[in-house]
């Protein structure tokens, strides 16, 4: 490649003791902390401007986003272990650690798509009488609304309303099966009919966009992590400093990507 | 590079010794959370206390914050000083309304 | 003269060397990873754009001048483009004034003169000036432009879709920008986000190469000014990016998933109660749009005082005044810039605290920048100067930067803002910062180093006639705007402000435009189709001047002290033909008991 006239690419800078990768990445994560910054930023000022008592608590599964923190603490251990590991010249504990790390990841993502979709099968129905209802549709629909059964002129939808009476029942409780009797609601009694997406609430609208930019960054991380793994393996052999730093410098970033939850989850989960 | 054997060794005992801390930590946010403390400010300074700490941690001994040169110190003290900026002045200014004189 | 042609002879040796690999054009042209050739595809794209969004404001000032009326053959041209829902009969519709608008803004800003005084500039001189071989991610550098043309291809594509281009203004208030019926704002946000990825990759390419790639004894303090300016801006891009990428992701948001992020409950749109769940704040997104606003307007500055530097202490031949006041006063501009913002919002209800805060800071903002303007207008003092394009074109940025900064102060103190806030004494104020400042700066950057570059010098009698009719001509342009301003004139107006003159309404308005303010619209407007032909002899020159101009015959034409001189013209892949070693600060010309009066920064 071109790129081998440059100075500092494996040993450091006389006078900055860093390689030229290692000042790049800060730079990166400092400008993703402005990012994420302006995010919870927006996330205080909604919350703080929000109505008295319309900031709904507890919606979001606690026990799965434990689990997911768990998950992404473990990460960032294998993650950091597996570069101790090339430091100590130990490759195959090396790769046996990172792929911990892309497993751990894949779970993530996977826990989080459960979520997800389990917020995208969750309505809020509300009737011509006023009564307002949170519950499950029949044959679990994704994003379904009136404008659809109209357009699909379906006649009436079976309904399954969460046991508890009010309409931010915990997620877990009313997924568990603690369901009420199922209904039948006749299209045309409805005036709304909406599931728990990012239009049904600001607070929802920040949540799925502040999980989804982190989601997208525990992606990216791990197809980094994966490739520097897998398909780029080949330059321990040639230059083992080299691949060294790119191990420590695609884990700064994943660690970054942890630290972000590590503010995200009770912000969102808990608070 | 300046890490020889025995020093990554020491490192990797205390990664493993951060590892639990933040373990506990996870588990203490969700039990302290099922507290009442019967007030919303407490509720939100004792959670966003645990996190700081948590984070502290992760960026101090896993992104090897805790000895890094003074450059990447800059950056991010100056990164630090712009989101506090970013944010406190904004809040100050959506809070700061024009009031009648007397 | 003689150890630099001797160099060059070196490094046409090493070059033939480097070349055993011969790259294909693809690789060497479209996605070469050299920071010269990115250097020159910024530079291309960015004066492209240039022209284009100038086209767009000559054809808005044919609106503004004869509201109505039929555009004399660009009208009909537009109609069959854009159809005749928008350009019916060649006359430009409201809704496509307001495109224009917004876009002429956008383009102007974020498609020319970031990538041009950034991107371009900084791509193929900072490397050279501070003696490296390359930026320190070639490759990050590559992907850099592959965003900005990602993004450019995106803005300019939604010209042509159902409802056209985003309307809402450059600064996309919500929640105008999510109600106006057309995807054009979503074509916006989605350009603007590669834009904003674009200007981070380079950032963090720049701070990392000035900080690591410097060459041996280049320290902090023999920096060249220009790459002082250049760090700067690249920190405020690094971190006044990403607000507006979050404020972005969040309008889009809004757009694409109907969120409230930015409207509020009980939000009525045409009469109808939007079907939103509202909740959001308006505010927020002014706030984070001009968090990066502000500091933006330093990053279309600050490199072009950079160039300014760079050419003054060239054609004076005497060392720069108080280069020491220039970096510190760069530094504090780069800090100061961020905690200024929301004195582009006075008039949305902020409380009288935080006015004055910010008052404040605004004011302390002016200090620095008026701390550089005077260290180059001393610089000139008994100067033997010599008047050449590049040096005039500087010569009048001062005096005109000059204009458009004292011009703001009246805008940052909030009383008397409250009178000009959104008139057309704010549209003169910051063209008179970016024109014929920044722009009138980056044509004399231009002229400069075009022989580095080509190996051919520009004509220099075209370039005079360029500047003379250009400085004529813009001050033509924007003069009238303040008086228009003062008189109350909003901008935004499709109609040049018709509906608010005196004569429609018979004194029915109180303070209405006189006839002669409205009528300074012909004079501003043919003052700016006469600035459009003003640069012709630029595009020509230009041109003609890559395969004829006259040949330089050495590789420092201007017998600069930098060390982007000491390298083969044009310089080859890797730069320079022995690492440069550097001994002494950037600007020591006419150094008593030297035998010439320029000492090269790596003459030990």
């Amino acid at each position: 490649m071109q790129t081998e006239i440059l100075p500092y690419i494996v040993e450091p800078r006389k006078d900055t003791g860093l390689y030229n990768a290692k000042v790049g990445i800060w730079l990166f994560l400092a400008s993703e902390v402005m990012l994420f910054g302006a995010l919870f930023s927006s996330y205080i000022l909604l919350r703080v401007g929000a109505a008295e008592g319309t900031w709904p608590h507890h919606l979001l599964n606690i026990p799965l986003g434990t689990i997911n923190t768990l998950v992404l603490i473990c990460s960032s251990v294998t993650v950091v272990m597996s570069w101790a590991s090339l430091k100590l010249n130990q490759w195959s504990k090396y790769k046996f650690y990172q792929a911990i790390t892309i497993l751990c990841a894949l779970i993530f993502l996977g826990i989080k798509s459960f979520e997800y979709t389990d917020k995208f099968t969750h309505y809020e129905v509300v009737l011509k009488n006023g009564t307002s209802m949170t519950g499950h549709v029949e044959g679990s629909p994704l994003f379904l609304n009136l404008n659809k059964l109209k357009a699909a002129k379906t006649e009436s939808i079976g309904f399954h309303p969460d046991a508890h009476a009010s309409g931010h029942a915990e997620g877990a409780k009313g997924e568990a099966g603690g369901h009420g009797e199922g209904m039948k609601i006749a299209t045309a009694d409805i005036t709304k009919l909406e599931c728990f997406g990012p239009w049904h609430s600001t607070y929802l609208a920040i949540y799925f966009t502040l999980t989804g930019l982190h989601a997208l960054h525990v992606f990216a991380g791990a197809c980094v992590i994966f490739a520097i793994w897998g398909p780029l393996a080949g330059l321990w052999k040639k230059d083992p400093e080299r691949y060294t730093n790119r191990v420590e410098v695609s884990g700064l970033f994943w660690h970054f990507v942890d630290l972000v939850w590590i503010f995200l989850f009770p912000v969102l989960y808990l608070l | 590079m300046s890490h020889d054997a025995h020093d990554i060794q020491k490192s990797v005992r205390r990664y493993l010794i951060v590892f639990g801390a933040l373990l506990v930590g996870t588990i203490l946010t969700v039990a302290v959370n099922a507290v009442n403390f019967h007030s919303i400010a407490i509720t939100v300074a004792v959670a966003l206390f645990i996190a700081t700490i948590k984070a502290f941690l992760v960026a101090g001994y896993f992104m090897h914050l805790i000895d890094e040169k003074k450059m990447i110190y800059g950056i991010l003290a100056s990164t630090g000083f712009f989101f506090i900026g970013l944010m406190w002045l904004t809040i100050w200014a959506m809070h700061d309304f024009p009031t009648l004189a007397k | 003269m003689q150890p630099t042609t001797k160099e060059s002879h070196h490094a046409a040796e090493a070059h033939e060397e480097h070349h055993h690999e011969e790259l294909g054009f693809l690789r060497k042209y479209i996605f070469s990873t050299d920071h010269k050739v990115i250097g020159i595809q910024y530079g291309i794209t960015g004066l492209a754009f240039l022209f284009f969004g100038f086209c767009l404001m000559l054809l808005m000032r044919w609106q503004i001048a004869y509201p109505g009326r039929s555009i004399p053959f660009f009208g009909p041209l537009l109609e069959r483009m854009l159809g005749s829902d928008v350009a019916g009969g060649g006359v430009m519709s409201a809704n496509l004034y307001n495109s224009f608008g917004a876009m002429h803004g956008t383009i102007m800003v974020f498609l020319a003169i970031v990538p041009l005084a950034f991107a371009a500039f900084g791509n193929y001189v900072v490397p050279l000036m501070i003696g490296a071989p390359d930026m320190a991610f070639p490759r990050v550098n590559m992907a850099s432009y592959q965003s900005y043309v990602l993004g450019s291809i995106i803005m300019v594509v939604s010209f042509f879709i159902p409802g056209g281009a985003a309307q809402a203004g450059w600064t996309s208030y919500s929640p105008l920008a999510t109600s106006i019926d057309t995807n054009g704002q979503t074509f916006w946000l989605i350009g603007m986000i590669f834009l904003i990825t674009s200007s981070l990759l380079g950032a963090v390419n720049f701070i990392a190469t000035i900080i690591q790639l410097r060459a041996p004894g280049m320290t902090w303090m023999r920096l060249p000014f220009f790459v002082w300016a250049q760090f700067v801006t690249a920190f405020l891009l690094l971190l006044a990016f990403p607000p507006l990428e979050a404020a972005g992701v969040m309008q889009l948001m809004d757009k694409v998933a109907h969120t409230s992020f930015f409207l509020p409950t009980g939000l009525s749109v045409s009469g109808q109660i939007a079907p939103i769940s509202g909740g959001g704040s308006p505010l927020l997104w002014q706030h984070l749009f001009w968090f990066l606003g502000h500091p933006e307007v330093y990053v279309l500055i600050l490199p072009a005082m950079g160039i300014v530097c760079e050419i003054i202490a060239n054609n004076t031949r005497k060392p720069i005044w108080g280069y020491k006041s220039l970096v510190y006063s760069v530094l504090a501009i780069g800090f100061i810039s961020f905690i200024v913002w929301a004195h582009h919002m006075y008039l949305t209800g902020m409380g009288t605290k935080i006015s004055t805060f910010f008052q404040t800071t605004t004011m302390i903002i002016s200090i620095p920048s008026v701390i550089i303007l005077t260290c180059m207008f001393i610089s000139l003092w008994g100067g033997s100067i010599r008047f050449n394009t590049p040096m005039l074109f500087v010569l009048a940025f001062l005096p005109m930067f000059g204009i458009g900064g004292l011009t703001g102060l009246p805008l940052g103190f909030n009383f008397s803002d409250i009178h000009l806030h959104d008139t057309y004494y704010v549209i003169a104020h910051f063209h008179y910062v970016v024109a014929p400042g920044t722009i009138f700066a980056l044509f004399g950057g231009v002229y400069y180093w075009f022989p580095k570059i080509t190996g051919r010098m520009m004509n220099e009698w075209w370039g005079k006639v360029h500047f003379w009719l250009s400085l004529v001509f813009i001050n033509l342009v924007f003069q009238p705007m303040f008086a228009q301003g003062m008189a109350g004139m909003l901008r935004r107006m499709s109609d040049g402000g018709v509906n608010y003159s005196m004569a429609q309404n018979q004194g029915g308005v109180i303070g209405g435009l006189s006839d002669a303010m409205i009528h300074l619209n012909v004079t501003v407007s043919h003052a700016a189709w006469a600035l459009g032909l003003a640069q012709l002899p630029f595009i020509i020159n230009f041109f003609w001047s890559i395969k004829n101009g006259r040949k330089v015959t050495s590789d420092n034409p201007w017998e600069s002290t930098t060390l982007e001189w000491q390298t083969p013209t044009p310089p080859p892949h890797g730069n320079f033909a022995h690492a440069p070693q550097v001994f002494r600060g950037p600007y020591e010309y006419s150094v008593p008991g030297k035998p010439r009066d320029f000492t090269l920064q790596n003459e030990a």
